[in-house]
């Protein structure tokens, strides 16, 4: 075990899976020379090489479409989009291609895909630069949609998208990035997806929260637990395929439900957690299952307003004790 | 951080509003969402609901009275927190103005829906809020939904459309809301409730708006098993109160005089006989018990008390109201009344004493009759009937008996069967006393006879408990003595 | 050549003359159909010429697949109208020349891929007609299992990548096939194909940049056809001489007679010489014509009969079966024998489509995930 930062989890997943596979490259804005925009890529060009590790044009639909073009043909990239604000640009290719390759060619063209980079908010950068896309990409079947919350998850997820032969949605957090944890050693260390994680047991409510929300839930749980709430956290931290069965069976046992997300609440990965427990476990509700989610507005610039767009831990707790009726 | 609860914008047209009743007093703690009190509007009654989570810290209109929009009618805020300031605020009324003109700002702009949350920032950072609840969706029968901002500009025609809308919010307590007593229950809730078999329309919702959630069924789980262990007639002594009963404390009744008494939920066998006997025969479930009781022992006494007091002579259903209040103390299960949730115990019997008037019937109430003597009785009798017949009782007067005694013996009737009086719980029919034949030590012998039949709510009143009161009922008037154990 | 609106162009470092660009005709329009059957002679001269260069079972062969896949579409067509095809069918008549002729020109294990005008790039490829037939058909027996239809052919096993249906799309996905054949150094060639109209997409834009910046054997193919659906190119580009389009990013690029099939061929076999020997992109705008709307479902009503009366007149399977005639290579026997047994081919390919049983209900849930996790 070493206790390193989430960015340096992500790095040493990267450079294991390089090492240990020809067939994986790594393209993106900036992962080279500069060592990537958020020091995720650093040292990669230097010991992999410029054909391994190449630095793309701004060119977002082009070089996703290109990843995904090589994936065709064999190769397992892993596209980094300096955020994924900027994948918006290459929906086209992650959705009409990378999502639906194998499915219309028969099963004849998997897609071993990588796209990687960091999601949700960042700090005060607007609102072209700070947004969360998951409930986008985790829409549509022929995806899969990662949000890791610790360093052991960013680096044993990570790992396994990129072995996975499926096209990997992998959404990082920037605020999150130096965030330390402990890390297995173990250069064959994969956390499974598909695997929800319960970061923390209790009785009286559940929240589900993922990426940010998660460090923030386990606060809001260590205060309720002083109130005398005892709040279990679930990360799911594969959204798509959701590993829906293990927060049935905490909705089972808390009977109630706080989802906690940074992305808009509308049409959200909360709304879909929301209609999955209602739908699978409607007789065990004791209260309607309560979202915590970002704003529904764009991303503001100024502090004070950024601060109120984003879930904290009060209103999780707020949100706790509203469903546990206290 | 304290906040001020404001009155709130509830229909298109509304200037102001009645403040109908608080469904949470002082110090109560409101989560968001819950319904805090039911405002009149120039359309219809409608609830508001808390916008924050905390303590109702204080009430600052009080049932009754018309405020303006925008005023500030309450306070939550932490248990602990200072609210003086805010409290200060809103004595001086500086800030409704602008409330009500914030508030008149976000309908305009109008959401449409069954619920609008208006939420702003006062000056001095608190947060002032109110909720619209209980409008009507749009489509829902006879009532147009929440005005747009269309219609709210054109009032004079919407006013018309609005004014369709559902006085709405049931009798508060038990788990009945809204349109057509819809029952609001968790899921969680209503699948313990239908595993427990217990019956929900019973129970009171601790959730927001009513809502029965989890920890009432709970509740309701281990409170039932008290009755159900209550409801075991003290065995043995069969005429001796339970002693437990000594001990509970009982509650005041809001009828002047009458009777206090003590809420025991009902229990879930209690809730599934009550809801079983009603479908069956009507609201109450009456069952009937009739017993013959030989009166040779309380002529007697009868005679002999009379002879004493020849101004003041009683009447042999003084004595039998007598007996009758004595028997229900030492079976509280008669003594009692089902309320829906809970069944109510009554610490005293008062018995209500039919008396037949010119056009009807009146049941004026002997408060008190197992305290009372028989002389005392039988003159607030006679005191009552003739205040019935000229029609001089007081409300307070007639109502809120635990017991009902109705004689036709004087009109030459052995044996009927009266209809109790609710939310009593059972009558006592009274026949005639005669000299009749019967068998004593193995030899017919002529005895004075009176027949009663009882009749039970059946929901609270078994047959074996019935018949354990009538039992006493009927020793105490063969021997009279033995009321003085 | 200089009369022909047919222009070969060098590869940009292959001489001085070269500015390595194409010039493309001066009216870049839809050219004149009375200026064609003077152009047939001299097509006709062209064609004399490449053809003595090649097998004469090369140049049947090519023959064969042009009239394969004219009357696979004419077949797919009447299947349409029969209501045995569903959902879009975009035939590929009157452009057969630019498939076939630009496939001879690859090795077998070079990567083909295209817009959802697919049929005849699938058959030119090698993939059997009863396959695309049944793909159509909507069949388990289809070449994509009946999941992907008229635009979605797939054949894995002749290197065949795909109809796309997004317009432009293709161009990224092949670029990175490219890439692919780099990476791992294979000699592998990528070819995609497009349409006139997807020159204007970004895809297109960001894919040749990329692929002369980083050197990819990538071969883009636009067969300018004159129509994005029904709006004229003049109506859709300011620049409408595509193969100009390379300039911007210091492509080579040709511009090619799509109704000759050994034109086709020839600047199809200099690309792919570039792209393997030079790892270097080619853009080659190919201009052509389809015989029919843009889809089944089109009303054609925004060009005339005459017009199209006229590019029939060209037709690129009868110019190049005149030329083979007038080699004596081909006569009036073998064709009528190329041509029944292309009849007897598409009628089983109906036959088989016809037989193939419908996929499995089960089938509309295999093939979302390579590894499925369950849930």
């Amino acid at each position: 075990m070493s206790v390193i930062t989430i960015r340096e989890a992500l790095n040493q997943a990267l450079r294991e899976e390089l090492g240990r596979d020809e067939n994986v490259f790594l393209m993106g804005e900036e992962v080279g020379a500069y060592q990537g925009a958020y020091k995720v890529t650093k040292g990669l060009l230097d010991e992999f090489g410029e054909k391994r590790v190449i630095d793309s044009p701004i060119t977002e639909l082009g070089f996703a479409g290109l990843g995904v073009g090589a994936a065709m043909a064999g190769l397992r990239p892993i596209i980094e989009f300096m955020t994924f604000n900027f994948s918006i640009l290459a929906t086209d290719q992650i959705i009409n291609s990378a999502a639906k390759m194998l499915y219309m060619s028969g099963g004849q063209f998997k897609i071993p895909i990588v796209f990687r980079g960091p999601n949700g908010s960042a700090y005060q950068v607007s609102s072209q630069h700070s947004q969360a896309l998951e409930s986008w990409y985790a829409h549509f079947p022929g995806l899969k949609v990662v949000m890791p919350s610790t360093p052991a998850d960013a680096k044993g997820l990570l790992k396994s998208a990129i072995r996975d032969d499926d096209p990997v949605i992998f959404l990082e957090q920037e605020r999150m990035y130096g965030m330390k944890g402990e890390v297995p050693d173990d250069p064959d260390f994969l956390v499974p997806l598909g695997v929800a994680d319960v970061k923390r047991e209790g009785k009286d409510a559940t929240i589900v929260a993922r990426s940010m929300t998660v460090p923030l839930a386990l606060k809001a749980a260590e205060e309720l637990e002083k109130q005398g709430v005892s709040v279990e956290v679930i990360d799911p931290r594969t959204i798509r395929p959701l590993d829906i069965a293990t927060i049935i069976k905490s909705v089972q046992k808390t009977n109630r439900v706080v989802i906690a997300e940074e992305s808009h609440a509308f049409c959200g990965v909360g709304a879909e957690l929301s209609a999955q427990i209602m739908e699978r476990a409607f007789d065990y509700l004791d209260a309607p299952v309560k979202r915590v989610s970002g704003v529904d507005t764009p991303m503001p610039y100024a502090k004070n307003l950024e601060k109120l767009a984003l879930p904290d831990v009060e209103r999780i707790i707020a949100a706790v004790r509203e469903v546990a009726y206290l | 951080m304290a906040t001020q609860v404001v009155m709130p914008k509830l229909s298109p047209t509304m200037e102001e509003g009645q403040l109908a009743r608080w469904l949470k007093n002082e110090g109560d703690k409101v989560s968001v969402g819950e319904p805090l009190a039911e405002i009149d509007t120039d359309k219809a009654t409608m609830e508001a609901q808390a916008l924050t989570t905390g303590v109702l810290r204080k009430i600052l209109v009080q049932a009754g009275a018309t405020v303006p929009l925008g005023q500030i009618i309450a306070i939550i805020g932490e248990a602990d927190e200072d609210i003086s300031a805010l409290l200060a605020q809103a004595e001086s009324g500086a800030s409704t103005a602008a409330n009500k003109q914030s508030i008149e700002a976000i309908v305009e702009s109008g959401q449409d829906g069954a619920q609008q949350e208006l939420a702003q920032v006062v000056p001095d950072g608190a947060r002032t809020q109110a909720t619209i609840a209980g409008q009507p969706l749009k489509g829902e029968a006879g009532a147009p939904a929440t005005a747009s901002s269309a219609q709210t500009q054109s009032a004079p025609t919407d006013k018309e459309a609005i004014a369709t809308q559902p006085a709405q919010t049931a009798e508060g307590g038990n788990g009945l809301r809204g349109n057509g007593g819809r029952l609001i229950v968790s899921p969680l809730a209503a699948r313990m409730a239908a595993e427990a078999g217990i019956n929900l329309q019973t129970l009171a919702g601790s959730g927001p708006g009513g809502r029965i959630v989890k920890r009432d069924i709970e509740e309701a789980i281990k409170m039932g098993d008290q009755p159900a262990a209550q409801t075991q007639p003290p065995a043995t002594s069969g005429a001796s109160a339970p002693s437990a009963q000594s001990a509970q404390t009982f509650q005041e009744s809001s009828v002047e005089g009458a009777s206090p008494y003590r809420d025991v939920p009902v229990s879930t066998m209690r809730a599934t006989i009550a809801r079983r006997l009603t479908s069956s025969i009507g609201p109450v479930p009456h069952f009937f018990l009739t017993t013959e009781i030989e009166m040779d022992g309380v002529a007697e006494l009868r005679r002999k008390f009379n002879e004493q007091d020849k101004e003041n002579k009683i009447s042999i259903n003084d004595i039998i109201i007598k007996v009758a209040a004595v028997a229900l103390v030492r079976h509280p299960q008669v003594n009692a009344s089902f309320q829906e949730k809970v069944v109510r115990y009554y610490e005293r019997a008062d018995i209500g004493v039919a008396v037949a008037i010119e056009d009807g019937l009146i049941t004026p109430v002997v408060r008190a009759a197992d305290a009372k003597s028989i002389g005392q009785i039988s003159h607030e009798v006679r005191q009552l009937a003739e205040r019935a017949r000229s029609r001089k009782l007081q409300p307070a007067e007639y109502t809120g008996a635990t017991f009902s005694i109705s004689n036709l013996g004087m009109l030459g009737i052995d044996e009927f069967t009266a209809v109790i009086n609710p939310p009593e719980a059972a009558i006592l029919a009274v026949g005639a006393m005669g000299p009749k034949p019967v068998v004593r030590d193995g030899e017919i012998v002529v005895r004075q006879l009176m027949r009663v039949t009882m009749s039970c709510d059946h929901r609270v009143i078994d047959g074996a408990t019935g018949a354990k009161f009538l039992q006493t009922f009927k020793q105490l008037l063969e021997q009279p003595l033995l009321m003085l154990l | 050549m200089s009369e022909l609106k047919v222009k070969q162009l060098k590869p940009r470092d292959a001489g001085a003359e070269s500015a390595g660009v194409a010039t493309a005709p001066a009216e870049a329009d839809v050219i004149n159909p009375d200026e064609l059957r003077a152009e047939h002679h001299e097509r006709q001269q062209h064609q004399r010429a490449a053809i003595e260069s090649l097998e004469h079972a090369t140049l049947l062969d090519m023959l064969y697949r042009m009239m394969h896949i004219r009357h696979f579409e004419e077949k797919a067509a009447e299947a349409y109208t029969l209501g045995k095809i569903g959902g879009f069918c975009h035939l590929y008549i009157g452009q057969e020349a630019v498939a076939v002729g630009s496939i001879a020109a690859l090795k077998a294990d070079d990567y083909v891929m295209t817009s959802y005008r697919d049929h005849g790039h699938a058959l030119a490829r090698g993939t059997p007609a009863d396959e695309v037939m049944a793909e159509l058909f909507g069949k388990a027996g289809g070449c994509s299992a009946g999941k992907g239809g008229s635009m979605h052919l797939f054949d894995r096993d002749n290197y065949f990548l795909g109809g796309h249906g997004i317009v432009g799309g293709q161009i990224p996905l092949a670029t990175g096939v490219a890439f692919a054949a780099k990476y791992k150094n294979t000699g592998q060639v990528s070819v995609v194909y497009f349409g006139e109209a997807a020159v204007n997409q970004g895809a297109f834009h960001e894919s040749l940049n990329m692929a002369q910046l980083w050197q990819l054997p990538c071969i883009y193919i636009c067969e300018n056809n004159q129509y994005g659906m029904g709006t004229a190119l003049k109506n859709a580009m300011s620049l409408s001489d595509v193969s100009q389009k390379a300039c911007a990013y210091g492509m080579a690029a040709e511009f090619v007679d799509g109704m000759d099939v050994l034109a086709v061929y020839e600047a199809t076999k200099r690309a792919a010489d570039r792209a393997r020997n030079e790892a270097l992109p080619t853009l080659i705008e190919v201009r052509t014509y389809r015989f029919m709307g843009h889809s089944m479902s089109d009303p054609g009503n925004y060009r005339t009969r005459a017009e199209i009366e006229k590019y029939q007149e060209r037709d690129p399977i009868k110019v190049f079966a005149d030329s083979l005639k007038q080699q004596h290579i081909l006569d009036d026997a073998a064709f009528k024998e190329l041509n029944e047994r292309v009849h007897a081919e598409i009628e089983q390919a109906v036959k088989f489509a016809d037989n193939s049983p419908e996929p499995a209900p089960a089938e509309l849930y295999t093939n979302v995930y390579a590894n499925p996790i369950k849930q």
